[in-house]
């Protein structure tokens, strides 16, 4: 049996550092994962994913244990997303970074890398909620979770996935037309 | 292509990488050292020494006590708000309160609320990204006081420009919501041009900590001549320790023996010593007295009084003043004393000499490009518009001042660093020794450092000393206005024109005339014997006008106060039969920047009467045996220090000897 987030949380909020060490293990790839569909690319996947390592000793504190710590865990990793999102002044370094990600990528597995091109740079042209919302959906998570993360009801979640899979669609039927 | 969600996943997984495994120990190793850094900055302001309380602050204290670190300094800081409040009416009619918190009695529900609070969050100070607005759980309504969102900080950024938007909002984010206007009052207040009140401090004893640190040094021991007949040291011009221990003194408490440290608080006095006559930048005079404590002993009072060159013939001086504008410094006693402090040194200045301002805290930052001394405004604006705030990266911040003050550097010129503290550097280098090697690197640059010590509760004293000593500068610890006008003032040009680089003292004892002695004080300026006559080894500078005093009891062949028995056998007889002279001085200097020493020596020979500055002197040097209870004085005790003291005032034009007689009839009260 393992000892639960939420008491690890609590325990490294009072200054426990292996309790701390042990969430931020169990947890890491799970961060890296969902840094990566929100963000689209490894390089910004990596940094967002160190921003939110560096920030989290003192976000802690902030963890009141009235929700589940993963749900509270991807609130600050999105948070952060939005965050580097409006300090990214420069759209370059997306594109940049884009480049980068889909040489290396095709390079490793053409056939997939087709379609996955496809759906990450198509999320990335989805406006933001639309886009953060998809990457939770996808990341397995309820409707009624992804809410709790953003904010929303699981309603307006549910309006959102339909609403970006349209448009997934709709780009998709545009460039089959073209 | 499909739009079915399974179909979106699986696409999604197939893309997704796996996290690189370097990368992943590298971000969980920051993670975890950020959090060892948090904890640390906690424990270091968390209070918990339990000394009693005056009965009105008392409830108040103990919430302060048990809340975490940020919450329990910003309330703090409301406390001195507050206790300003009540010393200063004036100050409830200041604009800057107005419309904030003027009202006491609501102050007191502010605290109470505070206390309240007990797990008040931390600011992530020395985070280097914003995160948004810490995610505010849906926690329902109905729930006990949580504690407020967490609070964000800034980014501290390089240059002037952009400091300047983001302190202020630094300032304020830092406390719970309840508490911004205190905190925002404190720091608004005390501007730059009002005068703090120096019975503030009284009303606002000391924050309670354990986290300051004094260097640790046993008394100097007993010498016997025939065994040892060389004492060599390096002289001292550092005054912080008397102002630690009146500091201590005033808030009702003896002050830690390790903080006493008796040649800085002789030395803290001015004394009417000779001018130096001739080329030499310094006279030194030997008298030698009888002992206030002991009968059959002496005293040999060395004293040194620096030249004062006329201000129109000093050269022209760079000043880098490093602030530490760290979170700690919040205090009515720290950051906004020292603005004022600063203020009153620039009139001491003239248009060919230039400030600078770099600040730390998070990360280190010019707050003031070099500016002409003489443009008051744009210098006192800059001042004005520091605001404290972060963690304290005190080894970026003497880097920069370091190279700012290279790049200030002319021909002829005098550059100095002035580093305003309250001692603490958790971040960068933070072991003494480190900052040590560091500083000696830059010292031979010319820059010399000097160190001002600001507020109590974690000044780190071991580390200010470290500093100040090998930068070839000088220590002093502020803790009033008036102190802060005796050393950016008075005696400003001692603090800053050097006239004499690497002063060292050698005493040889005549066995034939004394059978043991002993240094009082100085016992972190010991140098080995051979280390005298090596240039390349460090020691104290002298600036203008300074005064050093150095002090031995002797015991003269066949007193009864010898306390080692002779030796049966004898010693090899060498002894030059010369017993009209008790030892022979010698003292060595260099010019500021030259590499190749100046000796001066004379013989030591009895004298007659003590004169007053002599006994003043003596009577120091008892008050801070006292103090450090050493066992060598016997039945004298507090009551002769003073008659003692009170009978050798001389002009005294300053009150500085009347406080402190003052402070001995403290400690003698505190004592019994």
């Amino acid at each position: 049996m393992t000892v639960s987030d939420e008491t690890l949380a609590t325990a490294a909020a009072d200054g426990d550092a292996a309790a701390f060490s042990a969430l931020v293990e169990r947890h890491y790839d799970a961060v890296f994962r969902l840094s990566f569909r929100l963000t689209g690319a490894r390089a910004e996947a990596e940094d967002l994913t160190q921003d939110v390592c560096a920030a989290l000793p003192g976000k802690l504190g902030g963890f009141r244990g009235a929700s589940r710590f993963t749900t509270w865990l991807w609130r600050v990793v999105v948070n952060a997303a939005h965050d580097r999102r409006r300090r990214a002044a420069v759209r370059a370094r997306y594109a940049e970074g884009w480049g980068d990600w889909e040489v290396d990528r095709r390079a490793a597995d053409a056939e997939v890398a087709e379609a996955v091109d496809w759906l990450t740079q198509a999320m990335r042209a989805l406006p933001e909620e639309l886009r953060d919302t998809l990457a939770l959906v996808l990341d397995d998570m309820s409707h009624a979770e992804a809410g709790e993360v953003l904010g929303i009801s699981g309603g307006t979640v549910g309006w959102r996935v339909s609403e970006a899979k349209k448009q997934l669609r709709a780009m998709r039927a545009r460039e089959e037309d073209a | 292509m499909s739009d079915d969600l399974d179909d979106l996943k699986a696409m999604m997984q197939a893309a997704t990488p796996k996290p690189d495994a370097e990368k992943k120990a590298a971000d969980i190793a920051l993670a975890r050292k950020n959090f060892a850094d948090l904890q640390e900055a906690r424990d270091g302001a968390r209070q918990t020494s339990d000394r009693p309380k005056a009965g009105l602050f008392r409830g108040v204290t103990d919430m302060l006590m048990r809340m975490n670190t940020r919450g329990a300094l910003t309330a703090t800081t409301a406390l001195v708000a507050l206790g300003m409040v009540v010393v200063v009416p004036d100050w409830q009619n200041a604009p800057a309160l107005r419309g904030t918190q003027p009202v006491v009695t609501e102050a007191d529900d502010g605290l109470a609320d505070a206390g309240l609070r007990r797990e008040a969050p931390v600011p992530n100070a020395a985070e280097e990204l914003t995160l948004d607005a810490a995610p505010a759980e849906p926690a329902p309504t109905a729930e006990a006081p949580r504690p407020a969102p967490e609070p964000q900080m800034a980014k501290p950024e390089l240059g002037a420009e952009t400091r300047r938007q983001a302190a202020p909002s630094a300032a304020q984010s830092i406390a719970p919501r309840e508490l911004e206007g205190y905190a925002g009052g404190a720091a608004n207040t005390t501007t730059v041009g009002r005068i703090a009140q120096p019975d503030a401090d009284a009303a606002t004893a000391l924050p309670e900590s354990d986290t300051e640190a004094f260097p640790e040094a046993e008394p100097n021991a007993l010498k016997i001549t025939a065994e040892e007949p060389v004492s060599t040291f390096s002289i001292d011009v550092d005054t912080a320790s008397y102002g630690v221990v009146r500091s201590s003194l005033r808030a009702g408490t003896l002050p830690p023996k390790e903080a006493v440290r008796i040649e800085e608080m002789v030395n803290y006095f001015p004394y009417d010593y000779a001018a130096p006559e001739g080329d030499a930048p310094f006279a030194p005079t030997v008298s030698v007295t009888d002992t206030p404590w002991n009968p059959d002993t002496q005293l040999v009072h060395i004293a040194i009084q620096g030249e004062m060159p006329p201000v129109e013939d000093r050269p022209p001086l760079n000043i880098v003043f490093l602030i530490d504008t760290s979170g700690s410094m919040q205090a009515a006693n720290k950051l906004p004393l020292l603005k004022q402090s600063l203020a009153l040194m620039l009139p001491q200045l003239t248009e060919r000499d230039s400030v600078a301002i770099v600040t730390y805290a998070g990360s280190a930052g010019q707050a003031l490009a070099p500016t002409v001394a003489t443009e008051r405004e744009t210098i006192l604006g800059a001042l004005d518009r520091l605001e404290a705030g972060g963690s304290t990266a005190g080894q970026a911040g003497l880097q920069q001042a370091y190279a700012l003050a290279g790049e200030m550097r002319g021909e002829g010129d005098v550059s100095r660093v002035i580093l305003a503290t309250d001692g603490d550097f958790n971040v960068g280098i933070s072991d003494p020794e480190a900052l040590k090697e560091y500083i000696a690197q830059e010292r031979e640059s010319g820059t010399y450092l000097s160190v001002m010590g600001f507020g109590r509760g974690n000044l780190d004293d071991a580390t200010m000393q470290a500093l100040a000593q090998n930068g070839n500068g000088q220590a002093a610890y502020i803790d009033t206005l008036s102190e802060a006008q005796k050393v950016m003032v008075d005696q400003v040009s001692g603090a800053l024109y050097p006239i004499a680089d690497d002063v060292k003292i050698q005493v040889e004892f005549n066995p034939a005339a004394v059978v043991e002695y002993r240094l009082i004080g100085y016992e972190t300026r010991a140098l080995r014997r051979e280390d005298f006559n090596n240039d390349r080894v460090d020691a104290g500078d002298i600036g203008a006008g300074h005064q050093v005093t150095a002090l031995y009891e002797i015991t003269p062949v066949g007193s009864p106060a010898q306390m080692g028995d002779p030796l049966r056998y004898g010693a090899a007889e060498t002894v030059r039969a010369e017993a009209d002279e008790l030892g022979y001085f010698k003292l060595r200097y260099k010019a500021p920047g030259q590499d190749d020493s100046q000796l001066i020596e004379q013989p030591i020979v009895e004298s007659g009467e003590a004169v007053t500055e002599a006994r003043f002197a003596a009577a120091i040097a008892g008050f801070g045996q006292l103090l450090r209870d050493e066992t060598y004085l016997g039945d004298w005790g507090y009551a002769e220090a003073i008659a003692l003291a009170n009978g050798a005032k001389g002009e005294d034009p300053f009150g500085y000897r009347a406080e402190a007689v003052q402070l001995m009839r403290l400690a003698e009260s505190l004592s019994r």
